[in-house]
């Protein structure tokens, strides 16, 4: 099976992973709107997603943080598209505390960002494609979210979260046939992992966003490793016991 | 309701008409008194959130649908307000459903003087749709017996309506769809009756213009008369069925039948042939295709019924009434694809000669049903309903997505067929009606509700897929 996305929204489209899978989409003739905070960002992805033979791309400033805005900025879009076949749920922050550093505020914003906005829009996508019966849910996850990690405790918890709603979100509408599609890159090259000192095995931001709607168009509620080697480093991680897990810098 | 708002604080909801072919999402609130929804309605108002109205979702199509708008769940408002056990008068909330009016009506000797096939329609529903029974010859839509009812319109004024007090909009909100308001209380008669019972006869038909004598010939003294179909029958027995007549027993007639005006004595059975109610749908689902349903109808029409000596029998009104429920949950049996009812209503002069056109279009398609209902109807006042001189035949198709266009064609030409008759639709059955289709059955009568509707809802604060689809106001 290969689906084809013709109305995509894309949240988290100004920069890394989100920019480069609306750039993809629109350049498969898909119509995207692109939603992120950063106006000047969003502008700057639009004009080099706009090219001959490209699908139409509009820009809504969005922030998901501001939980009572996004059943509006979702009917906004889905309106601006004349229907939706495909959510990607690309927004996602990243803070490393120093040691000692307990920002619980930033915790939060982080909760906010990458889980409970998530949550609001692909349930609301949710809600829509069930009753379509049809409709692609992407959401990018984490290799992180796999275990909690003393390095970045709000991150790996907002990714677990993640990763266990979109495993909820299957079991209740695949059935429905909607495509819920959990990714779990590895390093990635973007903006947010730039100050990182290790990066194993890194790709770039193009390559995730062409690994990530392969993954989309093959159908079939996937949940799925960003390159799939990650698998197998994940397989081990998982199964560290916690007493060995707790003394590695991770 | 959240500070936030509807929009941004309401729980979205994904809701089927009743046949399950049909979904939406929407915002979704359940209010719990008048207050609450005059509160609700203020806010959708504001927010220019287009509401519709819904009970427990009997309605086969998309009457209680509103993609990305408000559902109104009206189940929060339910009570029996009042019933008078001298004159059988009831007051109900538009939550509380046709069996809680019955059990509230019949341990006083009065029965609901129209009732569907099912006993979950809720009083906002019947009166939405303008319900018909399995008497609606005689008794007419529920409708008729109706005496008064609230209204709370789109500015939050509360009207109450009779045929004596602003009767324009008493008529146009029987049968209006819940399109001009939201009604807060019925009030309406019941009937007295003597005893827990019904004398039933069952009559094989082997055709339809046998089935159409039968009715005839009963009709003037029968208080139910209604006739099954088996669909698949055709040649020489097309239309062929059986007729079931019931008529009330006074209590020299059934003594007995006098302890069964009990609530607890008129239960559906716990089992059917053995098997628990709960799970007969799965055994339906094996037979739910055409060859299975060719069989089952045919078992339906050559299989005897429990006749007595005189071919008839007795049964419980409960019994009699709510054929729908004896199988909890049957329209799975249909699948996730689900399945539409078609319902035609054909003037008397039209009927015999248009209905056989009906059913042999069927066959001709190759899409026949798998249920036929046949009754015969009386005309009635309210602006638009189904009710008319003549006779309907409801019809169960599967719906199949990987191949729609068969039932989507078959349904575009009975349609024209039963316009050319001059036939009416119902709303609460209907999913393939398109806005011209609509506008052709119901001409003037559908100017003058939608000048009501200008009236009352001048914003077209009331919408629905629906009313969408049939462009009726708004």
């Amino acid at each position: 099976m290969s689906l084809r996305f013709q109305r995509a929204i894309v949240v988290g489209g100004s920069s890394g992973i989100g920019a480069a899978i609306a750039r993809q989409l629109a350049a498969g003739g898909a119509a995207v709107a692109i939603l992120g905070r950063r106006t000047d960002e969003l502008d700057r992805v639009a004009a080099a997603a706009r090219a001959p033979g490209a699908g139409a791309v509009t820009t809504l400033a969005h922030d998901v943080t501001d939980a009572d805005s996004i059943a509006g900025a979702f009917g906004r879009a889905v309106d601006s598209l004349g229907g939706l076949d495909l959510l990607v749920y690309a927004a996602g922050i990243l803070h490393v505390p120093e040691e000692g550093e307990y920002d619980l505020g930033r915790d939060r914003e982080i909760m906010k960002v990458n889980a409970l906005g998530a949550m609001t829009w692909t349930g609301l996508a949710a809600a829509r494609f069930e009753a379509a019966r049809a409709g692609t849910i992407v959401a990018i996850s984490s290799i992180a979210g796999e275990r909690g990690r003393r390095t970045m405790p709000a991150y790996t918890t907002s990714k677990a979260a993640l990763t266990a709603w979109m495993e909820a979100l299957r079991n209740r509408v695949s059935r429905h046939g909607v495509n819920v599609v959990t990714v779990k890159p590895g390093f990635v090259d973007t903006e947010q992992t730039r100050h990182l000192a290790k990066k194993p095995m890194v790709i770039s931001a193009e390559r995730a966003a062409s690994l990530i709607l392969a993954a989309a168009r093959r159908g079939g509620s996937p949940s799925t490793f960003i390159p799939a080697r990650w698998g197998a480093v994940a397989f081990v991680v998982r199964n560290l016991p916690s007493r060995l897990f707790r003394r590695l810098d991770l | 309701m959240t500070g936030a708002g509807l929009r941004a604080g309401a729980p979205w909801r994904v809701l089927d008409g009743f046949g399950g072919s049909q979904r939406s999402a929407s915002l979704f609130t359940r209010p719990r008194s008048v207050e609450e929804l005059a509160d609700v309605l203020r806010q959708a108002r504001a927010e220019r959130l287009p509401v519709s109205f819904r009970g427990n979702g009997r309605s086969y199509g998309d009457a209680s649908l509103n993609t990305g708008g408000l559902a109104i769940d009206v189940r929060g408002m339910n009570r029996v307000l009042a019933f008078d056990r001298a004159s059988g008068v009831a007051e109900l909330e538009p939550g509380a459903t046709i069996e809680d009016l019955w059990r509230a009506a019949l341990p006083h000797g009065f029965w609901p003087q129209v009732v569907p096939g099912t006993m979950f329609p809720t009083m906002g529903g019947c009166v939405a749709m303008n319900i018909h029974g399995k008497n609606c010859f005689k008794a007419g839509p529920f409708g008729d017996h109706v005496v008064e009812l609230d209204l709370l319109a789109a500015d939050g004024t509360l009207h109450t309506l009779s045929r004596e007090r602003e009767p324009e909009t008493f008529r146009a909100v029987v049968a209006g769809l819940g399109l001009l308001g939201a009604v807060t209380r019925v009030k309406l008669r019941t009937k007295r009756i003597e005893t827990g019972r019904l004398r039933v006869r069952p009559v094989r038909t082997p055709n339809l213009a046998a089935m159409f004598d039968c009715f005839a010939q009963r009709l003037p003294t029968a208080d139910y008369l209604v006739g099954w179909i088996d669909g698949f029958a055709g040649g020489a027995a097309l239309g062929r069925g059986l007729v079931h007549e019931a008529n009330y027993l006074s209590a020299a007639e059934d003594p007995q039948g006098r302890s069964l005006l009990d609530n607890d004595r008129q239960g559906l059975p716990p089992s059917i042939m053995g098997v628990p109610r709960s799970v007969v749908w799965r055994f339906m689902k094996l037979f739910t295709n055409d060859p299975g349903m060719r069989l089952v109808n045919a078992l339906k029409y050559h299989l005897p019924e429990s006749f007595g000596g005189d071919g008839s029998f007795l049964e419980t009104h409960v019994a009699f009434a709510f054929l729908l429920d004896y199988v909890p949950n049957w329209r799975a049996a249909y699948g996730d694809a689900g399945f539409i009812q078609y319902q035609v209503f054909v003037p008397d002069s039209t009927a015999r000669a248009c209905l056989a056109e009906v059913l042999s279009r069927c066959r001709r398609r190759g899409v026949v049903s798998y249920l036929g209902v046949f009754k015969r109807h009386r005309p009635d006042e309210f602006l638009l309903s189904h009710g008319l001189d003549g006779w309907s035949l409801a019809l169960d198709f599967p719906v199949r997505p990987r191949d729609p266009a068969p039932l989507r064609e078959l349904t575009r030409e009975l349609t024209d067929l039963v316009l050319e008759a001059g036939g009416l639709f119902y709303a609460a059955k209907d999913s393939v009606l398109d806005a011209p289709q609509f506008a052709r059955a119901y001409g003037d009568r559908l100017q003058r509700f939608r000048a009501i509707k200008r009236a009352l809802d001048p914003d077209a604060l009331f919408r629905s897929d629906l009313s969408r689809r049939l462009a009726i106001g708004g």
